[in-house]
C-alpha cells in the first residue's frame, strides 16, 4: 500500500511531520511495550518449563532470570507490562467513547507513564526485590 | 448488463460482516487480561529466584494454576491479535505479511501451550 497513490493523490501529513503529543507519544509506548513484551513471556515460559525440569537445569534459568542482565530484562518486562495494563484501560475507555478531551486524555498519559513507574515500584517492594 | 438491482449487486460485500464481532473480541480479552495481568504478576514476581521447593509449592495451588493458565490463554490469543496488527501496520508485502502472520500464529501457539504444559505438569506431579 506503500505506492497507493503513485504519486498523484494528496496524502495526509506523515507522522514525522507532527510534533510528539502526549497521546501519540504515550500510545505508540503502548504498541511497543507489547511487542517486547513478547521476550519476557518467552524468557519466563522458559523458566516454567525449566522448573519442571529442576535440578542444575532449573538452578541456571532461575540463577540468570536473577542476575544483574536476566533481572534488568525481568524489571524492564515488568515495568512494560505495567504500562501496557494501564495503557490498555486508557484505550479501553476512549474504545467506549470517553476522554477524547484534550486536557483528559493528556492527564490520562501522564497518569499512565507515573503509574506504570510507582505500579513496578510496588511490586518490586512487595515481591522483596530490595530485601 | 445485469438485471439485477443496485441493492442486490453489493448485499453481502462491503467489510461490516466480521469487524464488529472481531473487534468486540479483542476488547474482552483486554477487559479479561485487567484482573488475569494482576494475578499474574502477584503470583509469578515474588518466585523468580526464590528455590525450587518454594515455586513448586506455589504453584501446586489449583487456584494459581488455573489462573495462570487462564491468564496465558487469553493472554496468547491478545498476543497473537496485537502483533498481527503490527504486521499489517508496518510490513508493506504481501507475500512477508502472509509469512510472518502464520510464523506469528505458530510462534503463539507453541509457546502458549508451552505455559500451559509446564503449569499443568507443576500442578500435577511437581
Amino acid at each position: 500500500m506503500a505506492n497507493a497513490n503513485g504519486g498523484k493523490r494528496p496524502l495526509s501529513p506523515h507522522l514525522t511531520i507532527y510534533r510528539p503529543q502526549m497521546s501519540s507519544v504515550s500510545s505508540i509506548i503502548n504498541r511497543i511495550t507489547g511487542v517486547a513484551l513478547t521476550l519476557g513471556f518467552v524468557l519466563i515460559i522458559w523458566w516454567l518449563l525449566a522448573v519442571t525440569t529442576g535440578g542444575h537445569y532449573f538452578d541456571d534459568v532461575n540463577g540468570f532470570l536473577s542476575s544483574w542482565l536476566g533481572g534488568l530484562i525481568m524489571i524492564g518486562s515488568l515495568w512494560a507490562l505495567c504500562y501496557h495494563l494501564l495503557g490498555g484501560i486508557r484505550h479501553l475507555i476512549w474504545d467506549m467513547g470517553y476522554g477524547f478531551d484534550l486536557k483528559v486524555a493528556d492527564r490520562m498519559g501522564w497518569a499512565v507513564i507515573i503509574g506504570s513507574f510507582i505500579l513496578t515500584l510496588i511490586v518490586l517492594l512487595s515481591a522483596g526485590v530490595f530485601s | 448488463m445485469s438485471f439485477k438491482t443496485a441493492k442486490g449487486r453489493v448485499i453481502g460485500l462491503g467489510s461490516a460482516k466480521e469487524g464488529a464481532h472481531h473487534w468486540f473480541g479483542e476488547r474482552l480479552k483486554a477487559v479479561a487480561l485487567i484482573p488475569l495481568t494482576i494475578a499474574f504478576i502477584a503470583i509469578i514476581a515474588p518466585l523468580i529466584g526464590a528455590d525450587h521447593t518454594t515455586v513448586t509449592t506455589a504453584l501446586q495451588s489449583p487456584l494459581k494454576a488455573i489462573a495462570l493458565i487462564l491468564f496465558f490463554v487469553v493472554t496468547f490469543k491478545h498476543l497473537e491479535e496485537g502483533l498481527q496488527v503490527v504486521i499489517e501496520d508496518y510490513v508493506h508485502s504481501k507475500g512477508r505479511v502472509l509469512v510472518l502472520i502464520v510464523l506469528n500464529k505458530l510462534f503463539c501457539w507453541a509457546f502458549g501451550l508451552a505455559a500451559i504444559f509446564a503449569i499443568a505438569k507443576i500442578a500435577f506431579a511437581g
